[in-house]
């Protein structure tokens, strides 16, 4: 620390006029300045990159190891246990993928979760946030209170839904009893399986949508609300034609975080059914495919296939971003107009 | 003045950027303490401050040995050692966690349990990682059962490590519901209903289903009854020379459909072992009969309402199996491996053995235990005076030496819950077969 007590600022470029000079310095005083002024200019160079480095380097181990890493070992025959026994096998890894039925079963489970998980989910957010941005009395209450399932562990809110869930003593079924239904066996059918796995990452979810909603609402202007309602429009009409369309940029920014999201589900079918577990029940019936590579992975200890499961899982998540990236540029373009 | 408050404010952010590093630094120390101190292996020698030697075990759920004061015995016996164990409560978390440990060779205890369902896969993929300490002073092979002792041996004499417990299976049934059905009550006349032979176990349930009480099912589930003939198999899913065949071996089809049949006429409840709905069914009473070894005997009480308690009893399976069962090694890696050595070899001796029964349940796996009192006298909550000590020793003699493969589990879990179970679903026998098999080749093709 002494050391630093001594660095003096540049006279040049620093905010304060320089001291005046008594006479010229020293040529000890000289040297002693020149030196100062070279560390100095180290220190504003390579300073910054040090500052940033804890990301990079953080990434470099935990992130681009762990690609390459994966790469790597999707193109052999690798078990977990004995990840240095590696086998090549090239590409044969991905070119089954296209004939494993389990793959493909998992792929479209991943889609119809994710439609019938993201579509609801963004609705009713908007409901919401469209009823908290009136004025309550508490809102802030309710605010958190919308926010507060997303604070819950998956694990927690899962084990309350399977009990929920349950076919013998679940209360949903209960009181599809009350009402004269049969009872749904909500873990061995498959729409009925995927709907309660749907309905877990929604309760999760929708506070989190709709805070965002709300937080764009209220950056709408409000003359524009006033505005509407002396043209005689309605609150519906309000909100179909000020509310909305303003939100579009938010609306496409949950829509492509949903669908990222949708895309990995794991969690919770996970916890669904904590015995079958990563087989995403006895017919794989709401097997995704972050369970697959997890079952591939981690329960049968194919590394190989595993990492060769996680590479495709990237490609597709990085066409679905191409997608979601050139249909968001379409719809800016054209509320642009 | 500006240019020295400029000067002071660099000194100011400096002093803070480099207490925050020191912290950083500071808190990498003390995990590394933390290291030290939560892994007694590491601080050689000087865990105690006395001198004394800190053995460390690496154990999963509830072995006992704490329980039954085998460690202050020990520590007793030999003042210089320190015994601390670590446990893990399930093996689900434990075990990947040991593979982990192995093949990277850091972090283990000094002494490691292995549950019998992965003991198969450690002998065939890690025997090198652990000292043979079958040949360890003052272990006698003899002591042990003879399959036991098999079960962690490499195709070359290499013992690996030593079991504690096995799980053999009986019947346990609740009295008051085979009242009802009109079936006999006597442990000794219901162990007659389906001697030497499962299938009869389904005419059983035809019998107790025509006068069941409403609501209950003879058995708790399809995957517990098929687990339970296949422990009693000579061969399962892999043939001595480590092959699979599980679907070339007959054994394997014919208890899929003992299990499917009972299925199919509702004997068994449609649900799966240790799930929700499963644990539900026990609170609620609703089925007469489980397969269980001793260690299920504890897992009822636990799920069980009070009044539960007593009401069972145990009959002999119609042919004995294997269901659990712990063993203990020393990996190479550790510190103290003389040490270590003798502690498994003095906790695995039938004395101990015997008092592990006593307070735990779990049945020794050295014969010479079985005259000791504290399993001869054993006596269970659940099953109030039955002589359980004496059921499950009779039935420990009689489990066949079985060769269990290294993807054991998977191909159980596949025929249980992506196989059988799915015929209370309303598939067809050969529909779940199907289904299961071809989830079972997917999961072993490497």
């Amino acid at each position: 620390m002494a050391s630093h007590d001594t660095a003096a600022p540049p006279s040049k470029g620093g905010a304060a006029p320089g001291r005046p000079a008594p006479g010229q310095p020293s040529e000890a005083e000289q040297r002693r300045r020149a030196r100062l002024s070279r560390r100095w200019q180290r220190d504003i160079k390579w300073s910054p990159y040090a500052f940033v480095s804890p990301f990079f380097l953080l990434f470099l181990a935990f992130g681009l190891f762990p690609l390459v890493y994966t790469g790597w070992a999707s193109l052999h025959q690798v078990e977990l246990t004995a990840p240095t026994d590696m086998k090549w096998v090239g590409l044969r890894n991905y070119t089954r993928i296209f004939d494993d039925d389990f793959f493909w079963n998992a792929a479209k489970n991943t889609l119809t979760i994710g439609i019938i998980s993201t579509v609801p989910q963004l609705l009713m957010a908007l409901g919401i946030a469209h009823i908290l941005n009136y004025r309550l009395r508490a809102s802030t209450f309710y605010r958190v209170v919308i926010l507060a399932p997303y604070a819950t562990s998956i694990a927690a809110a899962a084990l309350v839904f399977v009990l929920l869930f349950g076919h013998d003593y679940g209360m949903i079924n209960w009181g599809l009893d009350l009402v004269g239904l049969g009872p749904v066996d909500w873990q061995n059918d498959k729409w009925s399986s995927q709907i309660a796995v749907s309905t877990i990452i929604i309760w999760r979810w929708t506070g989190y949508n709709a805070l965002i909603y709300l937080a764009a609402m209220q950056a709408i202007p409000n003359d524009l609300y006033e505005s509407a309602a002396l043209d005689g429009a309605s609150r519906w009409q309000q909100f179909i034609h000020v509310t909305l369309p303003s939100l579009r940029p938010t609306i496409l920014f949950t829509v492509v975080v949903s669908t990222i999201g949708a895309s990995q589900v794991f969690g919770e079918p996970l916890l669904f059914d904590p015995n079958t577990g990563a087989s995403g029940g006895g017919e794989h019936q709401y097997q995704t495919l972050g369970l697959y590579l997890y079952e591939q992975g981690w329960v049968n200890q194919h590394l190989g296939r595993a990492s060769a499961i996680a590479w495709t899982m990237f490609l597709i998540l990085i066409v679905i971003g191409i997608v979601n990236y050139v249909i968001s540029r379409r719809l800016r373009s054209s509320s642009g107009s | 003045m500006r240019a020295r408050s400029r000067t002071s404010r660099r000194v100011v952010v400096l002093a803070a950027a480099v207490s925050l590093g020191a912290g950083l630094l500071a808190g990498c120390a003390d995990d590394g303490d933390d290291n030290a101190s939560g892994d007694p292996s590491a601080s050689s020698g000087g865990g105690g401050g006395k001198g004394q030697t800190t053995i460390s075990l690496g154990l999963f759920g509830t072995q006992g040995f704490k329980q039954a004061g085998l460690y202050t015995e020990y520590e007793k016996l030999h003042p210089e050692i320190k015994i601390q164990e670590n446990v893990v409560e399930r093996n689900e978390n434990y075990y990947p966690a040991l593979l982990n440990h192995l093949t990277t060779n850091a972090g283990l205890m000094d002494v490691q349990a292995i549950e019998v369902g992965n003991i198969a896969e450690i002998v065939a993929t890690q025997a090198d990682k652990f000292v043979d300490i079958g040949k360890a002073e003052g272990v006698v092979k003899s002591n042990w059962l003879d399959w036991k002792w098999a079960q962690s041996t490499t195709k070359d004499g290499k013992t690996i490590a030593l079991g504690t417990d096995v799980g053999p299976t009986g019947i346990c049934y609740r009295k008051d519901l085979f009242q009802a059905a009109g079936l006999p009550t006597d442990r000794e006349q219901v162990s007659q209903l389906w001697a030497g032979d499962w299938k009869k176990v389904i005419s059983v349930g035809e019998r107790y289903k025509s006068k069941a009480p409403s609501g209950t099912y003879f058995m708790d589930s399809p995957g517990g009854l098929f687990n339970s003939i296949m422990g009693s198999e000579e061969q399962k899913y892999y043939d001595k020379d480590g092959e699979v065949i599980y679907k070339s071996n007959p054994k394997v089809r014919a208890a899929f459909d003992i299990a499917g049949e009972a299925a199919q006429k509702g004997l068994v409840q449609p649900v799966t072992q240790f799930q929700t709905g499963w644990d539900q069914s026990i609170a609620n009473n609703k089925f007469a009969a489980v397969t269980c070894p001793p260690w299920m005997l504890g897992y009822l009480k636990d799920k069980s309402k009070p009044e539960a308690v007593g009401k069972w009893d145990v009959a002999q399976a119609p042919k004995a199996g294997n269901w659990g069962g712990t063993f203990l090694g020393v990996p190479k890696a550790s510190k103290h491996v003389k040490e270590a050595e003798a502690l498994v070899t003095w906790l695995t001796q039938p004395a101990q053995l015997a008092k592990l029964f006593a307070v735990q349940g779990s049945v020794p796996s050295t014969p010479a235990a079985y005259t000791l009192p504290q399993v001869t006298a054993g006596k269970n909550d659940m099953t109030g005076d039955a002589p359980i000590g004496q059921i499950f020793t009779q039935a420990a003699k009689n489990i066949p030496v079985q060769p269990i493969g290294p993807k054991d589990q998977i191909i159980q879990q596949g025929m249980t819950d992506n196989g059988v179970f799915l015929v209370t679903k309303g598939k067809s026998i050969q529909e779940a077969w199907d289904n299961a098999t071809k989830t079972i080749d997917n999961n072993l093709d490497k």
